[in-house]
């Protein structure tokens, strides 16, 4: 376990790094900070002034250097909008971000669980057709699109859910309905070909012979074991899952740290824009170490195999 | 941050099923027809999509751009105050709302397909590199694979349009370069079985160049499995560029892209819901028709295939 958790660490710092200096070209290589922040009429020797006042006379691996061991202690500059820390706004913005993560995930298990085991249970039914019709929409379907669907529907015309807006549980029913559902079909597709492959099993087979009520069969022995390739897919999913998170955010003005980003970029307040980068990829590359050394403490097959 | 990723894990779980089914040959061959024909049909629904963004000039009522605040917000034809004139209705400075979709669907596929050919370019050539010389190569490059995987997509094209600015060509390239881990690490996985086959071996011991054995050799293998992601891919671009001409991000007004239209319209949902409402089933219907065709296009090239 010790060896395995090391490796782990090791890739988590090389993601880490390789993140950092995504970010950092992103502004430095591909744009030009000083062009970014001064007017277009402003004069050449205004240019030269700001590029040394900023450390951007400086080759780039210095630059990359320092931009590094600041960011290692959060700090990312100021925000060139806000006379704020980029690293507080960004922070204060967390929480609503990853507790819409968390309100889409239980959302997409909601639907997929009973959903795909019931689909895995009676193969080729309609249940089965519908689930992967359903899927196949679901795939197709633009998240901004549904979320706007969402408030024409529930908002607009039925006037039952608030349109937009952070406080209540009222406001967490569409956003969180609406990246779970985009979250829903690949979860379904995975728990229904995780449980018929555990149907198929010698202990299963077992357990019916020892008698066991087949309720008890499936809860217990087949879909204990379909978890571990659901959690593991779900965990690497978070990425996309936080991506979707953005896109529902800019639809339902949330005010999380994806509004923040589109918010800066339209001010082209780029320390926020890589601060918010930075702190969402870290977020992300945790949830995954988590998630891998979890798997890992439950299926020992994973330990020794990877 | 293993290289074994969702989608392999999806596979994984989806070929025990294909083993399983094994023994009702006849049932699944039947399957297999019907997918097809789904597939076909989809094709052609794809196939009068391209036709009518090519042929926009011709087919299109109304001059997209042409702005009539007489009948500003004009509701579709079929509803009260909905005329013959504007099928799907006008938008908030009384543009044919008809007319618009049909121009807006060239942004679309062109940004997808262009798009598309960028990054299977730079996937393929890295998988490659990759898989068939491993090592440090491979480290490198795999890891490059991880971080770009670790990072949301929206987020990193969301990051490079900031910088760059809003256009068509940067935003081909943003999702062109974005793409590229999918190919990469399919083609690496391949290639690495390829390159043990005896062919491979015989070639290197008659002194074939490495580039000719990877070009020559290994790469013709490898095309149905390319053509198949590239297919499915193409639907995941014109998502995201949709998203971010959404967001003001991507095609500028008063060009009409499906994604601008639907920005523009979030704006008037509360009385003129058509406005958002029909870009958005376009995309829908155009996503869904690649996906429908890439599935049965997989099906077709190889029943088997790991993706």
């Amino acid at each position: 376990m010790r060896r395995y958790l090391t490796r782990q660490l090791v890739q988590l710092v090389v993601v880490i790094l390789g993140i950092s200096l995504l970010a950092f070209t992103i502004l430095h290589v591909l744009g030009d900070p000083v062009l970014l922040l001064l007017p277009q009429n402003a004069g050449k020797e205004e240019f030269e002034r700001y590029r040394h006042l900023l450390g951007l006379d400086q080759p780039l691996y210095v630059q990359y250097w320092k931009f590094l061991s600041r960011a290692v202690l959060g700090d990312f500059g100021k925000s060139w909008y806000a006379d704020t820390p980029a690293f507080r706004l960004v922070v204060e913005r967390m929480p609503p971000t990853i507790y819409l993560t968390f309100a889409g995930l239980l959302v997409a298990l909601l639907i997929a669980l009973p959903l795909g085991i019931l689909a895995a249970l009676r193969r080729h039914s309609w249940v089965d057709s519908l689930c992967t019709a359903v899927a196949v929409a679901g795939q197709a379907t633009p998240l901004f699109w549904l979320g706007i669907m969402l408030i024409i529907v529930f908002a607009v015309r039925l006037k039952v859910l608030p349109a937009s807006g952070y406080g209540t549980w009222q406001h967490f029913l569409l956003p969180s309905f609406c990246l779970g559902a985009a979250l829903a079909p690949i979860t379904m597709r995975l728990v229904r070909s995780g449980v018929i492959e555990v149907m198929n099993m010698e202990f299963i087979k077992t357990a019916r012979a020892k008698g066991v009520a087949e309720p008890m069969v499936v809860v217990k022995h087949a879909f204990r074991n379909a978890c571990i390739p659901v959690i593991t897919v779900l965990g690497l999913q978070f990425g996309q899952l936080l991506g979707g998170a953005i896109i529902t955010e800019t639809v339902f003005a949330w005010p999380g740290v994806a509004t923040l980003t589109v918010e800066s970029i339209r001010n082209q307040d780029f320390p926020v824009v890589q601060c918010a980068v930075v702190m969402l990829a870290l977020v992300i590359v945790v949830v995954n170490l988590l998630v891998d050394v979890a798997v890992a403490m439950i299926d020992p097959r994973i330990r020794a195999g990877a | 941050m293993k290289a074994v990723s969702a989608e392999t894990k999806v596979e994984l779980g989806e070929l025990g099923e294909a083993r399983i089914e094994a023994p009702g040959q006849h049932q699944a061959t039947v399957r297999r027809l019907l997918r097809l024909r789904w597939g076909l049909g989809a094709a052609a629904i794809l196939l009068l999509i391209v036709l009518s963004a090519v042929l926009a000039p011709v087919i299109a009522p109304h001059d997209p751009l042409a702005v009539n605040i007489r009948h500003r917000l004009a509701p579709p034809a079929w509803m009260d105050g909905g005329s013959a004139q504007h099928l799907l209705g006008t938008d908030q400075v009384g543009r044919d709302l008809l007319s618009r979709m049909i121009y807006g669907g060239r942004v679309s596929l062109v940004v997808g397909v262009a798009a598309v050919i960028l990054s299977a370019t730079i996937g393929v050539l890295l998988g490659l590199g990759a898989g068939y010389f491993g090592g440090r190569t491979d480290w490198l490059i795999m890891t490059g694979v991880n971080v770009m995987l670790t990072f949301p997509f929206v987020l990193l094209a969301l990051a490079v349009i900031a910088v760059l600015g809003p256009s068509l060509i940067n935003m081909i390239i943003v999702l062109g370069v974005a793409g590229w881990p999918i190919y990469a690490r399919v083609v690496r996985a391949e290639t690495m079985a390829i390159r043990e086959r005896e062919f491979v071996l015989a070639g290197r011991a008659l002194g074939m160049s490495h580039a000719r054995i990877v070009f020559r050799q290994i790469a013709p293998n490898l095309v149905s499995a390319i053509v198949v992601i590239a297919t499915l891919q193409v639907a995941q671009v014109i998502i995201l560029e949709s998203f971010l001409s959404f967001l003001g991000l991507g095609i500028q007004p008063p060009t009409p892209a499906w994604g601008n239209m639907l920005g523009e319209g979030r704006v008037y949902m509360l009385n003129s819901w058509w406005i958002a409402t029909f870009p958005g089933l376009a995309i829908f219907v155009t996503t869904l028709v690649i996906n429908l065709m890439g599935n049965s296009l997989r099906d077709w090239l190889d029943p088997h295939m790991k993706l």
